[in-house]
């Protein structure tokens, strides 16, 4: 088939060509589309399930290495470490976490005790390898430094409080903002 | 630079030459639908920060972010002895449809100088995580389909023995050559200490006719020129540029392995990734045989858009 319509492109002049050319970035978009589509339905299934499925999620937590969860951060002290962990926050991981890391339909909320209780070691685990299956990718792109300044600032969000529902960070930034 | 050659080194194709170009034609209508099918993409969603990789020919094992798609666009400017200088451009879109699998869409085109401005093919890649966390190196599959011309001239691989003579056939004659292939390739790529170093060992089918399995390489290294983000938004701040080094060739095909008759290049390589979303790129290439071309001059510039994913499915009807 393929080999039929090349030779017919093959014995056309330039003119006619274009048509052809036509024809298939016609039908290419179209199977990308529908490819896009089909994956992105997928993805959003597998999000749903994700959001649904938070206590599973946050067993991830615990598959940290014992070496890796016992890793302290080299930036506890640094004075700027959360107001930079808060702007990559923002720029990287706010799209699926939610703004105020609160949670949503893509990703699982980053207040919930499972996260504030874990060491600076098991976050910085789980940033480093992501959990691939479950649609969080990994961040080791991110130098290391970026990622241990993340970490501060998830530690700096504290728990959820049980109503409203900020955590301590958030409310202190949204006090300051009004 | 030589940005304007001195003449068409076949004049016999050089009246004939403008007749194939897009404009005016069914793919031009195409196009412009195209773009605007792409910008109520970009319109109904929400830009992305990502912190993007400087290089343009080596892949390293980081995929696209789920649901996320990025528009990009490149360009190569070549210098051709026995021939005329070339800007080939291509379009990808880039769509992370899951955490383990990135598919993208290619269109290709180029402008041979006192020749003409052909559109050249379309490309299909798929990248898919192998394993799961990260390890001492990391591979990925690649898979992609291409049915471009002989025209193609965006040099986004260079295998088998490709070397700058082919390029030198004016767009008229090199556009009746129709290649449908089927490329792989094994990427390998490691991140330390904020060192990025990536191999990618391509083979390579051309479907039509009986040609043998083509070979080729591309690595790089690179870093970032900050480590630790600086706590205010900034657009100059060293983290946001990350520079390296990349090389790639050809090494022969299945019957004739090896350097002989190939091509290869050395490009540094440097990305700033703005705050507002947008990356850019630039990377000037050299020759270092004679069979490849002395310089290639590349640039590309592209944003990441969130939500696409969901997007579609509400546009398609799908339940919120």
């Amino acid at each position: 088939m393929i080999l039929r319509r090349n030779l017919a492109i093959t014995e056309e002049d330039d003119g006619s060509t274009m048509h052809h050319w036509s024809y298939w970035f016609a039908k290419w978009t179209t199977i990308f589309l529908i490819v896009f589509a089909a994956a992105s339905t997928s993805a959003r299934t597998k999000s749903s399930r994700l959001a649904n499925e938070d206590n599973s999620v946050y067993a991830e937590l615990g598959k940290a290495p014992q070496k890796a969860a016992k890793r302290e951060n080299p930036l506890q002290d640094d004075p700027e470490a959360v107001a930079a962990g808060e702007k990559l926050f923002a720029l990287h991981c706010a799209e699926c976490h939610g703004e105020m890391a609160e949670g949503g339909r893509k990703a699982p909320s980053l207040l919930a005790d499972p996260v504030q209780q874990a060491t600076p070691g098991t976050l910085f685990w789980i940033l480093t390898n992501g959990v691939v299956r479950r649609g969080m990718p990994v961040w080791s792109k991110l130098p290391e430094p970026q990622r241990w300044q993340l970490v501060r600032y998830i530690e700096s969000l504290g728990p959820a409080p049980k109503s409203p529902r900020k955590g301590r960070h958030q409310l202190e930034n949204l006090s300051k903002k009004h | 630079l030589n940005m304007v050659a001195s003449s068409a080194p076949f004049p016999e194709y050089a009246s004939r030459s403008h007749s194939g170009t897009m404009a005016g034609s069914g793919s031009a209508r195409n196009v412009i639908l195209f773009l605007l099918l792409l910008f109520f993409l970009a319109a109904w969603s929400t830009p992305a920060h990502a912190q993007e990789s400087p290089y343009i020919v080596t892949y390293d094992h980081y995929l696209e972010e789920p649901g996320n798609l990025e528009v990009e666009y490149f360009s190569t400017f070549g210098t051709q002895r026995g021939g005329n200088d070339f800007d080939a451009f291509w379009s990808e879109l880039e769509y992370g449809a899951t955490a383990w699998w990135t598919t993208e869409f290619y269109l290709d085109g180029q402008t041979t100088f006192n020749d003409s401005t052909i559109f050249t093919g379309f490309r299909w890649e798929n990248r898919i995580r192998l394993l799961q966390r990260e390890h001492f190196i990391n591979p990925v599959l690649y898979i992609e389909y291409e049915q471009t011309s002989g025209a193609d001239k965006i040099l986004k691989e260079v295998e088998g023995h490709d070397v700058e003579s082919d390029y030198a056939i004016p767009n008229a004659l090199a556009r009746k050559e129709h290649d449908h292939e089927l490329e792989s390739k094994l990427l390998l790529s490691r991140t330390f200490k904020g060192w990025n170093v990536a191999e990618n060992t391509i083979a390579t089918k051309n479907l039509t006719g009986g040609n043998p399995w083509e070979f080729g390489y591309a690595m790089g290294f690179s870093r970032p020129l900050g480590l630790k983000a600086s706590a205010q938004r900034c657009n100059f701040c060293p983290e946001n540029f990350i520079a390296g080094v990349e090389m790639y060739g050809g090494l022969g095909d299945r019957y004739s392995f090896g350097l002989h008759d190939t091509s290869h290049y050395l490009a540094p390589v440097v990305a700033w990734n703005l705050p507002s979303d947008w990356t850019l790129r630039l990377s000037p290439g050299f020759g270092l045989n004679d069979n490849s071309h002395r310089f290639l001059l590349r640039w590309g510039v592209s944003r990441e858009f969130s939500g696409i994913g969901e997007m579609i499915n509400r546009f398609l009807g799908g339940r919120q």
